[in-house]
């Protein structure tokens, strides 16, 4: 099981550098995963994206559409690409601590 | 020798037929790569899916480069111990140019580039145009993608539920059938929509092909959601004299193609005017005649004796949508929708197309829904009423034998209420 070393912290993640056991998300580790993502501190901005995509998967089971997701927030495409460089499947589910999107956002 | 014994690959290599398990036992061989083991390990691995029957890759995987959704597809091995030359093995798409023209040097710089961060292995076209960069980990990726963008000025190609990379055929570059600019319309597009190529918003992959002319050497209504397909308007041109000297065994049919073997004398009736699909051709013996009405742009008697006949003068393209591989339903090809359309830069008409039809996919379409699918769900008089399209014969494919036509309530005197027996009272059967 690969590991990701952040801060003196070990997580066990997939080979995407997922979080494996999402029961250990907290915002604390949202801010440390978003480093490992190109982002160098979390905005609000950031934190409504995040917030959107978790709660959906918690209420839904599965990540959002990315059409859905910038519906939602109310930010356009090219505003979550600024927020997150890797894209909202890679980038925001990872930093919200969603399993790895199976082709969806 | 390789690293890994295998039996079953080498049987690939036999006979006269060019085969991949020798490029990849060349590639290990000439060892110039950046992942050393990954050609053997890749040979490796097949060799253990042929004895056990099923895939050692795993489900997908989501990788990428900064700034893009798409272009990068993730790749791992569920055997890393025994292979782990192909732990990671990320497949990178590269959009190629226009119709592929490429100088030697570009290839020689593309396979450098691709040796220095990645297996050396290529796939030079996939199926839809792209160049396909085989096997690399996800440590190299930001580096592959920083030189092909400032070395080479070359970009990442569509993977995903985003637009794919566009493709045309030759086009006018090297095709005396092209109808209109293949490369011109394709970069045009492509630079148009450089968004939805790189970051995925798409319920499912969208694709645009370009053929010059009906011959579809890009197998645009067979593959493209958009296929645009050259046509022309006006009379096929007839050279008489040419078409005698075709007759008359001066000019060899097919520009010569079925050469090597001798196929008897050129038979204009048999070969070519009793193929016509719509029978619109005539032979009197010295005057071929077409009546160009009934012509469907089967393009059988202009690939016969393209020097006697040639495409119209007034040039452009059908616009047909939907087709699509097997995967929800079964394999379609995609239906005309816009007869004639010219074809100019900047291809303004051809953009508002797109985006309604976009507009309508992206509200509608369910998730990996393709445009086909859609159209099919909603049936074809929705899409219709979505493109702002009235009904055309053209859009039937028996509309000699099968004019359907459902009308709608608003479209009926008195809607679906009025009264019958007053209407025949009127009215007689």
């Amino acid at each position: 099981m690969p590991t990701l070393e952040i801060e003196g912290r070990t997580f066990e993640v997939d080979e995407d550098g997922f979080l494996q056991d999402p029961a250990l998300w907290n915002e604390e580790v949202a801010r440390l995963f978003a480093k490992s993502e190109g982002i160098a501190e979390m905005t609000e901005e950031h934190w409504k994206v995040v917030n959107y995509v978790r709660n959906y998967y918690l209420e839904f089971n599965i990540a959002p559409m990315v059409r859905k997701l910038c519906k939602d927030t109310g930010f356009k495409l090219k505003k979550i690409y600024d927020l997150f460089p890797s894209g909202p499947a890679k980038g925001a589910c990872k930093v919200a601590g969603l399993p790895k999107p199976t082709g969806c956002v | 020798m390789g690293k890994h014994k295998t039996p079953m690959l080498d049987e690939l290599e036999k006979g006269p037929w060019p085969s991949f398990v020798s490029d990849i036992k060349q590639q290990a061989e000439k060892g110039k790569q950046a992942l050393k083991d990954a050609p053997d390990d890749l040979l490796g691995v097949m060799e253990l899916s042929y004895k056990d029957k099923v895939t050692h890759w795993k489900h997908g995987g989501i990788v990428g480069v900064f700034g893009y959704g798409g272009g990068v597809i993730g790749r791992y091995c569920d055997q890393p111990e025994k292979f782990p030359g192909v732990a990671h093995f990320h497949t990178m798409r590269v959009n190629q140019p226009a119709s592929k023209f490429y100088s030697t040097k570009f290839l020689r710089d593309l396979c450098n580039l691709w040796e220095r961060y990645g297996s050396g292995l290529t796939n030079m076209h996939g199926s839809t145009g792209d160049i396909i960069f085989l096997g690399t980990t996800t440590d190299n990726l930001e580096r592959v993608f920083y030189d092909m963008t400032h070395e080479l000025n070359q970009d990442l190609g569509g993977s995903g539920s985003n637009l794919r990379t566009p493709s045309c055929c030759v086009g006018l570059a090297r095709c005396e059938w092209a109808c209109y600019d293949t490369e011109e319309a394709c970069h045009e597009l492509t630079m148009e929509y450089q968004d939805e190529l790189h970051r995925p918003a798409f319920p499912y992959k969208f694709k645009f092909k370009f053929d010059g002319c009906p011959n579809g050497c890009v197998a645009a209504i067979a593959r493209a959601d958009m296929s645009v397909i050259g046509t022309w308007k006006d009379d096929i041109r007839i050279d008489q004299a040419a078409v005698k000297a075709y007759v008359g065994g001066e000019i060899k049919p097919n520009g010569g193609a079925h050469a090597g073997k001798d196929w008897g004398k050129f038979d204009i009736v048999e070969e070519v005017v009793r193929l016509c699909p719509t029978g619109c051709m005539s032979w009197d013996g010295s005057t071929l005649k077409i009546n160009n009405r009934e012509c469907t742009r089967c393009m059988h008697c202009l690939n016969v004796m393209p020097r006697a006949l040639r495409p119209g003068t007034e040039t452009g393209a059908s616009i047909l949508f939907g087709a699509k591989a097997p995967i929800l339903e079964g394999a379609q090809l995609s239906t005309l929708t816009i007869p004639f359309i010219r074809m100019e830069p900047p291809f303004e008409e051809l953009k508002e197309l797109v985006n309604k039809v976009w507009d309508w996919w992206m509200e509608e379409g369910k998730n990996r829904e393709r445009l086909g699918e859609l159209i099919q769900r909603e049936s074809f008089q929705k899409f219709l009423e979505i493109m702002e399209l009235s009904p055309d014969p053209r859009m039937v494919s028996e509309p000699r034998s099968n004019p359907y036509i459902f009308w709608k309530e608003e479209e009926v005197e008195g809607g679906w209420t009025r009264d019958i027996k007053d209407f025949r009272a009127k009215h007689q059967r």
